[in-house]
């Protein structure tokens, strides 16, 4: 969104905010919920538990249609945890529990009769470590139709899906070869266009580009703002600029520390604009971080 | 200059810690023992193969055929001595545990590892399997006896019409189960989460995701185990000793692929072997067909042990 | 799928019901079939184990209610067909036999798996792994037919009377050595532990259980050596090396896994103290490694003590046996006995309780292995443990 760098906005004191009062921070930021009036989901009060250790607390905020959402904030924050609510991912972890409200286009998404292999073809995802399975290109995009008992019309299918995902041009005369050739960044793409295959609604992507080089950085993040008309798009990215860059708005998710165990809490600071976020940010915190003076 | 800095003791000194270094007799020592037990086991196993091929190659090289298409029979100077019934009993085993053994074990492992909950139930599966897969094989020979020839708890004994290759083959199957599991476990915990993910991630259902990613990646790995376990069995005599091989003489010769045989009175290899052997102390003949019989046994498990040990080999190097 | 309704559904508001987040009920239903099938093979090794023990139990429990014991006890035989059925026939040659296996494969296993693990190089491990497998891959009928045809004659028949004690000497100088080291620490411990009582039983009790053992054995050396008599044919002997070599593999690959566990982090530590390689080996590697060894050793006898073939082919005994106590004699191991019993009859038939006294044998084999497996399972969770 936007190019230039964060204002660096300079303050006396830099408080060392105690427990108390940073919950009561983030309640007061967090509590007055505008109403996005185009939002895929609504999530409420999203706590997640591993075992008994709760992992993100109380995290309510809206995902509006056909933008790019950016959740940031330091290492242990719990936004890939967050992320993988919404496709339940999280469902794939035995002692992870989520409680709360997440509504996907009017519908609990946690609703006992909903199924979350319904829910993961919609709400398609790509992971940080490109994962293209080890089959040629063509059965790699083909993938998803076909588990879903799409059988005619792959070839269209695979050639949209690679087309959308730029990478067509590039591999075209080899469809048949093993994905596992590909370049790094390459297979990122091969992965965005397999999650693009089964005709997803909204698409997570946790921290696409951490393995990648700045090139092929630049291009998913060309990519990604070629397709965001089509698709919703959340994005966790650890890379400040690349969340400046590339989405619409932006979470800040910060962890607080439990002296007694050394365990992190996530909890979310503040949702806005990104623009706002790195310009005008309403909470101390976000504005430490993305000044770069925590985290 | 720079022995200068030196003076000659310390320099005597040191060229004698290095010299030490050099004819430090303990650590010679102790290495030559460990030489010594390893070429010793090694010597062993050349012995073994040398007498076996020495003593085998008499009836391997003057009538190979007809040992190949022989039968049981009293004197070792009989002209239709052979192991026809024992390969036939043999190869048949195999594909028995193949066709129940594999399924089985592998839809086991794949429930334990992929499907089971974490609780008290599921490591009381794991633990019997593990305490299972040290249960003597004679042991199971008991079972095959009290299950598959006398008929006890099911009346198994009709179906498998009491001593015969499929109540063998059934006991064997039983057998290796407990290790099937444990390879195929072993294969699948190796999947790396990254492709499970990637499959759940486009909507695939479990089932879909292990059939189409977790089973095609463990797939050499559980090729590799189920192999291993099938030369087991092959190799195996004690249980069928229990269910009834026959050790003496046997009238029928069936055909290869006879199927109509698998509930007739049967023999296998192995049986054959042990037969031969005990024999050669009253027909010194039998010593040698013994031998050639361990030979034929030899070059089917063999066979089945190095395209394992190949297979996982190639499969180790493949994911470096 | 289609793009026409992708298209429909990506620019409206549409909002979805609980429905239409459903997959196909085909699917939902495979698998939940697949699922519950995969479940039924998981307990088919449940259904096996109760299958095994109430086989085992119900044959036994007869046997053991119904046989005479008082006319049974100290027949000096294992005379099954006639319904004599002496424990201990049976007992001490597979007690023989499994000491010979571990005097055989202890060393021989071990000293390869420490020079694989600490001084081979990847050339050499990349040849001897496999030649370890090819032996491992061996089945016990081959075994058997090398003791009786080659190590019975070869090995055990060139023993003399003076090489027999010559080498029980050596082995129980050996063993002793091995207790005095042991009994020096506990010895230590009996002394810190006088607070401790517990501690100064348990020392008490492992020092008295070498001085045993040691006073047995020497015993018994001396008795075998007295009525000595050479014997090229099978024997407890000459099985017991063949079991001894069928179990080298297992001691060398589960100890060497054991020292494949230790951190290399104490090697380099060990190292750069100025160690040689075999202080490294000893000192570091082997105490370290120590409850995966001892877990090798207890499977490798739990095998022994399980393995039929190779005794019954080469043990020396037909499908009765007096009893014996020397190696240079044929005697019937446990399993040897079963084997025996079962071999070229139809159904075991003969005295009334001949075909439960198979059960009870087998019970006896069944709680001994298990036992001894448990307990390795403990040695080996512990090497995990530490690690």
């Amino acid at each position: 969104m936007t190019d230039e760098a964060p204002r660096l906005i300079e303050r006396p004191t830099v408080a060392t905010v105690d427990d108390d009062s940073a919950l009561a921070q983030s309640t007061a930021a967090a509590a007055p919920v505008t109403q996005t009036p185009d939002a895929v989901f609504e999530s409420r009060d999203v706590n997640v538990y591993y075992g008994s250790f709760r992992a993100v607390r109380d995290v309510t905020f809206d995902v509006p249609r056909n933008q790019i959402m950016a959740l940031i904030g330091p290492s242990g924050c719990g936004k890939s945890t967050v992320l993988r609510c919404y496709n339940r991912m999280n469902d794939l972890i035995k002692a992870a529990r989520v409680t709360g409200s997440i509504s996907y286009r009017g519908t609990d998404l946690y609703h006992e009769r909903v199924d979350p292999v319904e829910v993961r073809r919609r709400i398609g995802m790509v992971f940080q470590k490109p994962n293209p399975f080890p089959k040629s290109i063509y059965d790699n995009v083909a993938y998803g139709p076909r588990v879903a008992g799409q059988k005619k019309d792959l070839d269209n299918i695979v050639e949209n899906s690679l087309r959308k995902a730029a990478l067509w041009e590039e591999v075209n005369d080899r469809l048949k070869d093993s994905a596992l050739s590909l370049s790094g960044g390459q297979q990122q793409r091969l992965c965005i266009a397999r999650a693009i295959a089964v005709d997803p609604d909204v698409l997570l992507m946790d921290e696409p580009c951490s393995a990648l080089d700045p090139i092929a950085t630049a291009r998913i993040e060309d990519l990604m703002q070629e397709i965001k008309q089509d698709y919703t798009i959340m994005i966790v990215t650890h890379n400040m600029q690349q969340a400046a860059r590339v989405s619409d708005t932006t979470a800040f998710f910060t962890a607080d520390t439990h002296s007694e165990n050394d365990t992190r809490t996530g909890i979310l600071v503040e949702v806005d604009t990104t623009q706002k976020i790195f310009s005008n940010p309403s909470d101390e915190r976000t504005e430490n971080y993305v000044t770069g003076r925590f985290g | 200059m720079i022995s200068r800095l030196y003076d000659d003791k310390s320099r005597a000194l040191v060229a004698a810690s290095i010299e030490r270094r050099r004819a430090d007799a303990r650590g010679l020592l102790f290495r030559s023992l460990l030489q010594v037990c390893l070429l010793m086991t090694l010597a062993l196993l050349a012995v073994l193969l040398l007498t076996v091929a020495f003593d085998s190659s008499e009836q391997l090289t003057t009538r190979l055929w007809d040992f190949l298409g022989g039968t049981l029979r009293s004197q070792s100077s009989d002209d239709k001595l052979g192991v026809h019934q024992g390969i036939y009993g043999s190869m048949w085993i195999a594909i028995i545990v193949a066709l129940l053994a594999f399924p089985v074990g592998i839809g086991g492992a794949v429930y334990l590892e992929e499907y089971a909950p974490r609780n008290r139930f599921t490591s009381f599966i794991e633990v019997n399997i593990r305490n299972l897969a040290g249960v003597p094989s004679v042991v199971y020979g008991l079972l095959g006896l009290a299950l598959l020839l006398n008929g006890q708890f099911f009346g198994l004994d009709r179906f498998t019409g009491g001593r015969s290759t499929l109540s063998g083959g059934i006991t064997l199957a039983i057998l290796v189960l407990p290790i099937v599991v444990i390879t195929a476990g072993e294969a699948l915990r190796a999947v790396p989460v990254s492709l499970r993910e990637g499959a759940y991630g486009v909507g695939a259902t479990k089932w879909e995701m292990i059939r189409t990613q977790v089973l095609p990646y463990a797939a050499p790995g559980i090729l590799t185990g189920t192999l291993l376990s099938m030369a087991r069995a092959v190799g195996e005599a004690a249980p069928l000793i229990l269910v009834g091989a026959v050790t003496g003489r046997l009238g029928d010769n069936p055909g290869l692929f006879e199927v109509s045989a698998l509930d007739d009175r049967f023999t296998a290899l192995p049986i054959v072997i042990t037969s031969w052997t005990q024999q050669s102390g009253r027909d010194v003949g039998f010593a040698t067909a013994a031998a050639a019989a361990i030979v034929v046994l030899l070059v089917l498990v063999l066979i089945m042990n190095s395209a394992a040990i190949l297979l996982r080999n190639r499969f180790e190097k493949k994911r470096g | 799928m289609t793009d026409t309704r992708a298209a429909a559904a990506k620019h409206s508001t549409e909002q979805l019901t609980v429905d239409q987040l459903q997959i196909a009920p085909s699917r939902r239903h495979r698998e939940v079939i697949i699922r519950y099938t995969l479940l039924v093979a998981a307990l088919v090794s449940v259904l096996v184990s109760t299958l095994i023990v109430l086989s085992l139990l119900r044959e036994a429990w007869t046997f053991v209610t119904e046989v005479v014991w008082a006319d049974t006890w100290g027949q000096q035989g294992w005379f099954p067909r006639r319904g004599l059925y002496d424990i201990p026939t049976i007992i001490v040659p597979t007690l023989i036999v499994t000491g010979i296996a571990m005097v055989v494969a202890a060393p021989l296993g071990l000293g390869a798996a420490v020079y694989l693990s600490e001084y081979a190089s990847q050339r050499v491990r990349a040849w001897l792994k496999p030649a370890l497998e090819i032996l491992a891959g061996i089945p016990s009928v081959v075994l058997g037919f090398f003791a009786l045809t080659w190590i019975a004659p070869n090995l055990v028949g060139r023993v003399g009377r003076t090489t027999f004690l010559v080498l029980g000497a050596v082995i129980l100088i050996g063993y002793a050595g091995v207790s005095a080291l042991i009994a020096r620490n506990r010895l230590k411990q009996y002394r810190e532990g006088a607070a401790d009582p517990s501690a100064r039983i348990a020392a008490v009790a492992a020092i008295a259980m070498l001085v045993l053992v040691f006073a047995v054995a020497a015993g018994w050396t001396l008795n075998v050596w007295l009525d000595f008599a050479p014997n090229n044919a099978g024997s407890l002997a000459a099985a017991g090396i063949g079991v001894g070599i069928l179990t080298i593999p297992l001691v060398a690959s589960i100890s060497e896994d054991a020292m494949a566990a230790v951190p290399d982090s104490l090697r380099e530590a060990s190292a750069g103290l100025g160690a040689r390689k075999i202080s490294t080996a000893t000192a570091v590697v082997l105490p370290a490694a120590i409850s995966g060894i001892v877990a090798a050793f207890i499977v490798a006898i739990s095998r022994a003590v399980g393995e039929t073939m190779v005794v019954f082919m080469a043990g020396g005994a037909a499908d009765a046996s007096r009893f014996t106590d020397s190696p240079f004699e044929g005697g019937l191991t446990m399993t040897a006995a079963m084997a025996s019993l079962a071999s070229g009859t139809d159904n075991v038939v003969g005295e009334g309780l001949t075909f439960q006294s198979l059960y009870f044998v087998g019970l006896l084999l069944f709680v001994i292995t298990l036992a001894l497996n448990v307990i390795a399972a403990r040695f080996v969770s512990r090497v995990r443990e530490a690690y």
